[in-house]
């Protein structure tokens, strides 16, 4: 075995033992999400690099440490990507803080989540036991679907060492508009439009203008332009949109005001709520800035069928993450411990309760 | 035809023979109707074997409970008992996921057939396990939509089924598996209480139970509900046939569509074998002379299509195509599917027996995997036809036997095993769709080691601490591993020595 991975492996063992906690830091720039990390930092940044990439098998292996700006370099190469586009959100994100923490970018609706793009990952669990789940292939249903476990994860089960991923080509056209609407007519538009085999990869909508982004087929995106009508947005400046609402750069996301993220039917009314608010995803993915009533937003978010999460600031102490139901709570704290049964990774940083 | 019962699979799971048939069935009356409860042997007949029938055991009892409440009556009636379930869909399964335990309750659910709302506006579907996979399509059609993941079962698989097995399809390339399609699960746990896992949006909060639930063959819930996404129904479809005279081109054919950018919707090839096979009854027009055939799918709005379709010929003809024919219509679309869609069929004409593997490999070593099925062919004395999705490269190699001749079945499972055991050597898996089920067990030993094999008890032992649900499945015992002979152990230990061999 590798000598970094057994002393890992070493470390994770001794943490057990010892009832250390461990934080599993990449580049850290996801610190702000979740409960505040606890523990002494375990940085995998000393395990990184392309394990394998296999453009025609469209499945690229990764070291957990790689930042995710080699990754979206190698890819691009050959004309690949990660087609769910995961934020970065600063400088120095590794693959494993991106597949740790689940989130996926403006194309979610279209592509799949990160998740969908999990295909194995190799881990060592909270006995310091190396293990290796799913593979490089598209389809696999031996065992249960660990890999798929780890998004989101934000490494409370396990340290992953490598994780294989799904990529796929990058749309050959890419084109987007611009519509002055207010709220409750963007909804309405995207569902309709959700419905027809349009093809729309993105939606962002905020200040009654909602932005549309085609991709696919350079034909297929030539005639829905001509279709939908609305005002074309330049490249340069659509790249610049679509970067900025991945990354919350754009205004909307600036300054010290709390950040919910509700998750939502894409045909949800709008919140009767006060405070700025945009949406993504065509309506699934909500933004909402300012203070709210914990305890009633996510009332109201549960009877709508979906949740919220205090995505960022705000007072952590109403819980960072929509609570669950008495029954997957226990399935969730099990599931813990069948993976890391001395709770050595990350406690409390997705329920304090754990 | 030649089977296997409990007793001939070698090796004990779990002993429940302590469950009393009396007992068991007094308690499962008072959880459901009478007219739910099956319990006469020519009543238990009909449910001793699933898709894969050389495997066959009969209950001790089959519920078919109509409402939830009488789910959750009989999983905390078995619960109590400490008696095996086994929850059954259509029993379309190909890897005997739904073979019943001896000591146990079949619980069906053809009775939850249900669709219970499709919001057209939403793209959502809400419906009840046994729901069959294709009447959501059918109910979503007026609207302009449809359910993506297309099992070849299609027509009589259920949805609930779809869920445990994770189940895939020609176009799951471009459109995902069934847990990419799935929005929630409701279930029962072996406990009796409800557990809702997924919403109507985009993810949940908390581990992903959803996709753990996605090919857990029933061992962690009983799903009662599940609620779908649906897609918006393509404009046009046309397919592209290429022949070609080497297998090995083929492949390469494969991985040259996709390095060329495009994913195709589907993406199919058959080996010569197979064609023939297919040609005797469906005529869908193969060129017979060719040593492969693909199939290569393109679908969205006509322009998108027309300029797919177009750059799909150029690669295919790059690659030494000898023939290219361009679907010109529906009609002749279809045609061409036929004669994929009727290679299971074709292989029980032509041969009284037949035996479907379901290893899934890198798509570069599939050139390799065809010669090696060949020498296997020789080495067994038996046929295979190979057809499979090369797209994901997810193949079905159908093995002829003739089970009333002595010998053939144990030589066909041999030959299968050597395929699977291959598909994990070649850096594949044993199963891409079907299941390990009960057919697959003893391969899970190679593919994983026993560490890997402890965290998935652990993680079952999360839903189901007693391991009641569909007990004897998908994740083999060490003992039985070793009994095997392919513990595997990481990091050069030796294997677990506290273990008795026999």
């Amino acid at each position: 075995m590798n000598s970094q991975i057994r002393e890992w492996c070493d470390r994770i063992r001794l943490a057990g033992q010892s009832g250390t906690a461990l934080e599993l830091r990449g580049g850290g720039t996801k610190a702000f999400y979740g409960h505040a990390p606890e523990g002494e930092v375990l940085d995998t940044r000393a395990w990184r690099g392309v394990d394998s990439y296999e453009p025609t098998e469209l499945v690229i292996t990764l070291r957990a440490g790689t930042p995710l700006t080699e990754v979206a370099e190698v890819l691009a190469e050959r004309g690949q990507e990660l087609p769910f586009e995961p934020p970065a959100f600063g400088e120095g994100a590794t693959i494993g803080g991106v597949v740790a923490a689940g989130l996926s970018g403006p194309r979610r609706m279209a592509v799949g989540s990160l998740r969908d793009f999990v295909l194995g990952c190799r881990i060592v669990d909270g006995k310091g036991e190396v293990m290796r789940f799913g593979g490089q292939v598209m389809k696999n249903v031996a065992g249960y679907d660990v890999s798929r476990l780890m998004a989101g994860s934000m490494g409370t089960l396990a340290l992953m060492l490598d994780v294989s991923l799904k990529v796929l080509p990058r749309p050959v056209a890419d084109f987007s508009l611009r519509f002055e609407i207010d709220q409750a007519t963007a909804i309405n538009r995207l569902n309709q439009w959700g419905g027809q085999p349009l093809p729309i990869a993105a939606s962002f909508w905020h200040e009654g203008a909602l932005y549309l982004r085609l991709a696919g087929a350079g034909a297929a995106v030539e005639a829905a332009v001509r279709s939908l009508g609305g005002e074309a947005l330049g490249d340069d400046d659509a790249t610049r949109l679509w970067r900025e609402v991945r990354e919350q750069t754009h205004p909307f996301f600036g300054g010290e005001a709390p950040l919910w993220r509700l998750s939502l039917p894409t045909d949800a009314p709008p919140q009767a709520v006060t405070g700025a608010t945009a949406l993504e995803w065509g309506g699934a993915q909500r933004w909402l800035r300012g203070e709210h009533d914990a305890v009633a937003l996510r009332k109201a978010v549960a009877a709508a069928g979906g949740h919220a999460t205090l995505f960022r600031g705000g007072d952590k102490s109403v819980g960072v993450f929509h609570p669950l139901s008495p029954v997957v709570a226990r399935i969730n704290r099990r599931i813990k411990t069948a993976l890391d049964p001395h709770g050595v990774f990350g406690p409390g940083r997705l329920y304090r309760e754990d | 035809m030649g089977q296997r019962n409990e007793a001939q699979l070698g090796v004990k799971e779990g002993d429940f023979s302590y469950v009393d048939r009396a007992r068991l069935i007094e308690a499962l009356k008072s959880a459901v109707p009478p007219e739910c409860l099956l319990v006469q042997q020519e009543d238990l007949r009909p449910y001793e074997c699933d898709g894969l029938s050389i495997y066959r055991q009969v209950p001790m009892a089959v519920v078919l409970p109509r409402t939830e409440e009488q789910v959750v009556a009989v999983l905390k009636a078995c619960h109590h008992l400490k008696a095996p379930v086994v929850a059954r869909g259509a029993g379309t399964g190909l890897s005997g996921g739904a073979l019943p335990h001896a000591h146990g309750v079949v619980l069906s659910l053809a009775r939850f057939n249900r669709i219970l709302d499709v919001d057209a506006h939403a793209r959502i579907a809400v419906v009840q396990p046994g729901v069959r996979n294709l009447a959501i399509s059918e109910a979503a059609a007026p609207h302009g939509l449809y359910y993506a993941p297309d099992p070849s079962s299609q027509i009589a698989c259920t949805i609930g089924g779809n869920v445990a097995e994770n189940a895939g399809g020609v176009h799951c390339l471009k459109y995902g598996l069934t847990v990419q399609n799935v929005l929630r699960v409701r279930g029962v746990t072996i406990e009796g209480e409800i557990v809702e896992i997924g919403g109507r949006g985009p993810d949940t909060p908390g581990y992903d139970l959803l996709a753990l639930m996605h090919g857990s063959e029933g061992m962690l819930a009983v799903n009662t509900e599940i609620t779908v996404r649906l897609t918006p129904k393509p404009q046009l479809a046309r397919c592209v046939l290429a022949s070609f005279d080497d297998v090995a081109k083929a492949g390469d054919a494969v991985a040259a569509v996709i390095a060329a950018g495009i994913i195709p919707a589907g993406l199919e090839m058959m080996d010569q074998p197979a064609t023939a096979a297919v040609e005797q009854f469906v005529h869908a027009g193969y060129n017979l002379e060719a040593a492969a055939i693909l199939l290569c799918e393109s679908d969205g709005t006509p322009e998108e299509v027309a300029e797919e379709i177009e750059r799909m010929r150029v690669v295919l003809e790059a690659s030494g195509a000898t023939e290219i024919r361009i679907s010109g219509d529906e009609a002749e679309r279809l045609k061409f599917w036929a004669g994929r869609k009727a290679a299971f069929p074709a292989a029980g004409r032509i041969s009284a027996d037949y035996y479907c593997m379901d290893g899934t490999i890198p798509r570069k070593r599939v050139g390799e995997m065809l010669l090696a099925i060949q020498g296997m062919e020789k080495k067994y004395g038996l046929r295979c036809i190979n057809v499979f999705h090369a797209g994901d490269g997810n193949m079905h190699p159908l093995i002829l036997f003739d089970a009333n001749r002595p010998g053939e079945l144990d030589r066909a499972e041999a030959f299968g095993a050597d395929i699977l055991e291959l598909s994990v050597a070649l850096g594949g898996t044993i199963t891409g769709e079907h299941g390990v089920g009960v057919e697959k067990i003893n391969q899970m030993c190679s593919q994983f080691t026993t560490a890997e094999i402890g965290a998935f008890f652990r993680l079952k032992g999360a839903f189901d601490p007693d391991g009641l649900l569909n007990p004897g499945k998908a994740i083999p015992t060490l003992n039985r591993c070793a009994e095997y002979g392919r513990l595997r152990v990481s990091n050069g230990q030796l294997p677990h020595p506290e273990l008795e061999r026999f």
